[in-house]
């Protein structure tokens, strides 16, 4: 019951986070200089011309009115329509979001399934050999771009030992239309073609090692640093009176209370991770929603500026939710004070 | 074994430690017993030593950067410090147990007290070659639970440490200590971190458990009251060694070593007639000790004699002072 309030609770605050960031990114696309009818028509158009596209578009409406109409549409889950492309920004980030969500995902699955080992294994084994070089290993991994290791990964993987694909999500030659959940490894699988799964992690694997060194990095040298802190903790000295086995103590009194500060780390890392995202797409000609965002921003099309800081942030609450009740499961502290607040 | 050989005995215990500033030479031949069915306290300031030699008896000190230099911890006969790691780890938590000091820290956060409480027994079941299933574990969580006086056992078994008070996380504590039937608990200051009125049905408790389960206690406190209330006899510790020991009336009629003098007179007195002193200076620093008996610099009565180390004088029988005043030609 406790659980159920404080999971309600965490909810409604995503909705008020989510409100507060179409505020904040409709000012911003309004008042950065350039006129956004101009742009479309370009620069030879005819000032009647531009004013009756600003007619159209309501931009000669006063702000809180036009954010009044967006706000609107947003909450039939319109995103408008691109000034540039004349599609609707809906359909545009459909075709682009899933590419981007496929690479972060496995980026988060593959950082979490190096780096909280790594890190457990350093903080057990401190000063050690392991311990050292992993350091070195995270510390690397946090402090090299992504798109430096991107490089470097597609100079050796692809270009010298040339054994896997260095641009794009599938190989030209195969015929396949990601259609239910836009995830290639996902739609493919359920679509029973292995030669196309089999594809897309080849194609998967470059990028993702790049976007995932830094979040590596991250969690493992978090993780080593709370498994060491949480390792002088009197309950884990008791538990070594209680003559509870080592393993026992390391992989579950340590573990649990350790993994609370990585996991609250990786929601936010999940902000970082996506701004990486766009620069590793770009090494790699991944097709994402980075390319499309650049191009929105650099042309000021303001719909698709915020359409794609919109779906980008409701992920980033959603992530940030699961992040939050996963937190409530692992410790108890929050949600018993969460639901009694 | 004849039986009335001490249950735990400590002979010429040293430890070292390992340091930025050097070796720093902590426990300097600490002796002490605890017989059968008795109840001891070792007493002492902070930083004197005390929670090394509970965690060397305990097996928890952490190696490096502490050493075990030399000395022997006889247990029911047998010396845990040359017996085989799997012998000692058998004891752990079965034979002789622990009560930990800090009720908001001894228990892990994250876990229900049933899950830590039931893990205890499932682990020393195993080492011990017991088959016990978990209706029984869980049978056994509760029937100490309420040996601890908790009332509403199985509320508390699947509570959070959170959610109980104080008060109850030291008696679950005590209980955690006890669900092996051990015949010797260490005991650390239980109950310090608690309010004087809890601290004291604590210890009300501690006591009634050692009489009502036969066990022998260790307790570890910086609290002369503590001492007068929970103990048969004491031990007083100062700098990394015992200074005087003493059955527990008599060390509070009679204090032989000066720095038990000073200590007591430590203590304020409800008629207010006490002066309260305090000793002068402090602890000395482990890595460059004062020579011979560590306590001079700060002792009224030290002369040179007191820079070679006084070993334990007899004052009365079972009474003895590591103090040059009390060499029997001093009394002559």
């Amino acid at each position: 019951m406790e659980y159920l309030f404080f999971v309600v609770r965490r909810l409604l605050w995503s909705v008020v986070v989510l409100l507060g960031l179409s505020i904040v990114i409709f000012t911003i696309a309004r008042v950065v200089p350039g006129d956004p009818a101009r742009i479309a028509l370009g620069p030879l158009a005819a000032q009647e011309q531009v004013d009756k596209l600003r007619t159209e578009m309501g931009l000669d409406a006063p702000l809180p009115v036009q954010y009044a109409r967006y706000a609107g549409g947003l909450l039939q889950g319109d995103l408008g329509r691109s000034l540039l492309t004349q599609q609707s920004v809906n359909s545009d980030v459909r075709q682009t979001f899933p590419a981007t969500l496929e690479l972060v995902l496995a980026t988060l699955i593959l950082a979490l399934a190096i780096g909280l080992p790594l890190g457990v294994l350093a903080g057990r084994y401190k000063d050690s050999l392991f311990d050292n070089l992993g350091r070195f290993v995270a510390l690397f991994g946090v402090v090299t771009p992504s798109f430096f290791i991107a490089l470097l990964l597609q100079l050796l993987a692809g270009y010298v030992l040339q054994i896997l694909p260095v641009s794009g999500r599938l190989s030209p030659n195969l015929e396949f239309e990601a259609n239910r959940t836009g995830l290639l490894l996902i739609d493919s699988l359920i679509a029973g073609r292995m030669d196309v799964f089999g594809d897309a992690v080849r194609h998967l694997i470059l990028p993702t090692i790049a976007l995932a060194a830094a979040t590596i990095g991250q969690i493992a040298r978090l993780t080593r640093s709370s498994m060491i802190d949480v390792s002088r903790k009197d309950y884990i000295e008791a538990s070594r009176a209680f003559g509870i086995p080592n393993r026992i103590t390391t992989f579950t009194y340590m573990l649990r209370p350790s993994f609370i500060p990585t996991l609250t780390v990786l929601g936010l890392e999940f902000a970082s991770l996506l701004g990486n995202a766009f620069l590793v797409e770009m090494v790699f000609g991944w097709p994402g929603m980075a390319s499309y965002g650049v191009r929105a921003i650099m042309q000021n099309d303001f719909n698709a500026v915020m359409g794609v800081v919109m779906v980008t942030g409701l992920f980033f609450v959603l992530i940030n939710l699961v992040v939050d009740v996963l937190l409530g499961y692992v410790d108890p502290r929050i949600r018993i004070k969460g639901s009694q607040s | 074994m004849p039986d009335d050989a001490p249950l735990l005995s400590v002979r010429d215990l040293r430890v070292s430690f390992r340091t930025f500033d050097g070796q720093a030479d902590v426990l300097q031949g600490v002796n002490l017993d605890v017989p059968r069915g008795t109840r001891v306290g070792l007493v002492g300031e902070s930083g004197c030593g005390k929670s090394v030699t509970m965690k060397t008896i305990m097996g928890t000190l952490a190696t490096p950067p502490a050493r075990v230099t030399h000395g022997q911890i006889m247990f029911d006969g047998q010396d845990l410090l040359t017996m085989p790691a799997a012998r000692r780890n058998r004891l752990k938590g079965t034979d002789m147990s622990m009560v930990f000091q800090d009720p908001t820290t001894s228990l892990n956060p994250v876990f229900r007290v049933g899950h830590q409480m039931e893990d205890i027994v499932r682990w020393s079941d195993r080492r011990r070659g017991i088959q016990r299933n978990h209706k029984a574990r869980k049978a056994r969580v509760l029937e100490v639970l309420e040996m601890v006086r908790l009332a509403d056992g199985e509320r508390i078994y699947d509570a959070f440490p959170i959610q109980l008070s104080g008060g109850m996380r030291q008696r679950i504590i005590i209980g955690m200590a006890l669900l092996n039937e051990p015949r010797l608990l260490i005991a650390d200051e239980p109950g310090t971190a608690l309010d004087v009125t809890t601290q004291d049905e604590i210890l009300r408790l501690m006591d009634d458990l050692v009489r009502e389960e036969g066990l022998s206690l260790l307790m570890i406190t910086h609290n002369l009251g503590v001492v007068r209330q929970m103990t048969d006899h004491v031990y007083v510790m100062y700098a990394g060694s015992v200074v005087e020991d003493s059955p527990t009336a008599e060390l509070f009629d009679n204090p032989s070593h000066p720095y038990t003098k000073a200590l007591l007179a430590c203590v304020p007195k409800l008629d207010g007639t006490a002066t309260y002193e305090g000793i002068g200076g402090s602890l000395p620093d482990y890595t460059d000790p004062p020579a011979g008996c560590r306590f001079h610099p700060r002792c009224p009565h030290a002369t040179d004699r007191c820079l070679t180390r006084p070993p334990a004088f007899t004052v009365r029988p079972g009474h003895t002072a590591a103090c040059w005043l009390h060499e029997p030609e001093a009394h002559a």
